[in-house]
């Protein structure tokens, strides 16, 4: 298989079949908490589809020309998690300076998702499964393609469910999110065995 | 082992310094907004280091916005009237405001930035009352029983207020009282002179503060006094105006003529003034004075009880009597009410019988 048709089954397969947030549950938190109307969990979901692409690509390239030269890999929990801090933080900077309507879209869920644990996930798996640039980038914008799929797919339900569904008293906000998120999973399972990574 | 240990020390060191000079960089470049200028109630301009919370700016300039969680946004106390355009309301604030506050453009002062020069509108207390150390400039006569007194600011050594308003005096322990107290005194001093804050106290018999005032205070102390406060200001409209006022309630509406007079506010103002004599009497000239500078202007002084002696030709009666017979009917006008409550209650009945909305009468009442 060429590189680049690599890349691609990796991009899809961060999208589907191995949807971060519903097969490995990560970036729970802000799932649960900004799934409630779909114009929100949209405006994170296109943070986090942009914030996992650079940083997949600045992790790559720190892990490759500083962590693995130096052969400190060990030290990668800490190096990535101080780029995405910064990288984010950065990003803020400039969008809340260049453009107001942005900064309203996007800018307020860049500090959530500084500590969206999908973020460094995607880092990691890219690394630890030894993916090549081209294929860290697919991977990491499949991830965050994936993650917005499953929150605005999430917001849609949670949607209707306000509007239609009697949800028991004990099962309201997080519990039935969770079921709900639970279905999700073992619907996206259907799309297993049409393209496996490692 | 002992190289490899300072290899991966230098390398984090590395990353981490780039990392945190780059922020700086940043900082000093994209997040450096240069100073911004604030306009708060169309009067007071502050010049501030852009780029923070309005709330935290307004703070750092010694304005306290209420607020009860210090800006997380999740009080929905801290609303400012924004009236420049700061775009958009961001998801954070909406949860705390309604329909209603959207078409006035109130936003959450802890969710927006100061990024570019801004308007905003606050409530005239919360920006302006402050304590103001000052020093008796001048106390006179003005009649038997009703001193002017002038106290000179010395710390801030400036107020801004509206013609109108009052201040609390703080009255010292002294012989007669064992506690400090306050009392409410209006500003008869016009809001352009801002280093001096006059007043016009009655002499109440017993009273712990007018008693201070008339028989303790000398020029030359030190009072404290704070504020400013109040409602009682010259709304901006076309109306005509009427003013009625009885004793020291002359003082405000002094400031707010001596104001229009400075202004070039031209509107038709007529001035009832009640008094039992001519001793009760006072500032007579001044209104004249003022009647020359303000075109449409007239001062209407009566006395409901002139002796012989006082040889009065204006008018004669109770100030509501003056009013029935001077007031044609209250079409477009607005009433503004500074006295006993006795008077007041009074003049308001008048005014409302002659067909003017309470909504339109304004008063400070002198308890």
């Amino acid at each position: 298989m060429t590189e680049g048709l690599f890349a691609f089954g990796v991009f899809f397969a961060a999208i589907f079949t191995n949807n971060i947030l519903l097969t490995n549950y990560l970036g729970m938190c802000s799932f649960l908490a900004v799934s409630r109307e779909i114009k929100t969990s949209v405006g994170l979901g296109m943070a986090v589809i942009f914030v996992m692409t650079c940083t997949s690509v600045i992790n790559w390239l720190i892990y490759y020309f500083v962590l693995v030269r130096f052969d400190i890999v060990y030290l990668r929990y800490i190096a990535f998690i101080i780029v995405i801090a910064a990288f984010v933080q950065l990003v803020e900077m400039v969008i809340e300076r260049t453009s107001d309507v942005l900064y309203a879209a996007l800018g307020i869920f860049l500090p959530l998702i500084t500590v969206n644990c999908a973020i460094l996930g995607a880092s990691l798996f890219m690394v630890i499964r030894e993916y090549t640039f081209l294929s860290g980038l697919a991977y990491g914008a499949g991830s965050g393609i994936g993650w917005a799929l499953a929150i605005i797919a999430m917001a849609g339900i949670r949607t209707k469910l306000n509007i239609r569904s009697k949800v028991p008293f004990g099962l309201t906000g997080a519990g039935i999110t969770l079921i709900i998120a639970g279905i999700m999973a073992l619907a996206f399972m259907g799309f297993a065995g049409m393209i496996t990574i490692t | 082992m002992l190289i490899s240990f300072l290899i991966a020390v230098a390398a984090m060191c590395g990353l981490a310094t780039f990392l945190a000079v780059l922020m700086v960089i940043a900082d000093l470049t994209v997040g450096n907004y240069g100073e911004v200028k604030i306009t708060i109630n169309n009067e007071t301009e502050m010049t501030v280091e852009g780029g923070k919370s309005l709330l935290g700016t307004l703070m750092g300039e010694k304005l306290f916005i209420p607020s009860a969680c210090g800006g997380r946004g999740s009080c929905g106390f801290c609303k400012v009237k924004v009236v420049s355009d700061i775009g958009d309301y961001v998801a954070t604030e909406l949860p705390w405001i309604t329909e209603e506050e959207k078409k006035e453009n109130i936003r959450l002062s802890c969710q927006i930035k100061v990024k570019k020069d801004l308007a905003i509108q606050i409530p005239e207390e919360l920006f302006n009352v402050k304590e103001y150390r000052t020093r008796v400039e001048r106390v006179r006569d003005l009649t038997y029983d009703i001193k002017e007194v002038t106290l000179k600011l010395l710390d801030p050594g400036e107020i801004k207020f509206r013609a109108g308003q009052y201040i609390q005096f703080q009255t010292p322990e002294y012989e007669l009282s064992s506690e400090s107290v306050y009392r409410a005194y209006s500003c008869s001093s016009q809001p352009s002179r801002r280093d001096i804050v006059e007043l016009e106290i009655r002499l109440v018999p017993n009273g712990i503060c007018t008693t201070y005032v008339f028989e303790y205070m000398k020029e030359g102390d030190e009072v404290t006094i704070n504020g400013p406060y109040g409602e009682f200001y010259l709304r901006d409209t076309d109306s005509g105006i009427v003013f009625i006022a009885g004793g020291s309630g002359m003082a405000p509406v002094k400031s707010i003529l001596l104001d229009m007079a400075e202004k070039g506010i031209d509107r038709k103002v007529t001035y009832f003034f009640g008094a039992r004599t001519t001793r009760d009497l006072f500032l007579v000239e001044e209104m004249r004075e003022l009647e020359k500078q303000l075109p449409r202007f007239s001062f209407v002084p009566a006395l409901s009880a002139p002796t012989k002696e006082d040889n009065w030709k204006g008018e004669t009666g109770l100030i509501t009597e003056v009013i029935e017979r001077h007031l044609k009917n209250a079409d477009n006008l607005e009433a503004y009410l500074c006295g006993s409550p006795g008077m007041i209650d009074a003049s308001v009945g008048v005014l409302t019988k002659k067909g003017l909305p309470e909504a339109l009468i304004y008063y400070d009442k002198f308890a």
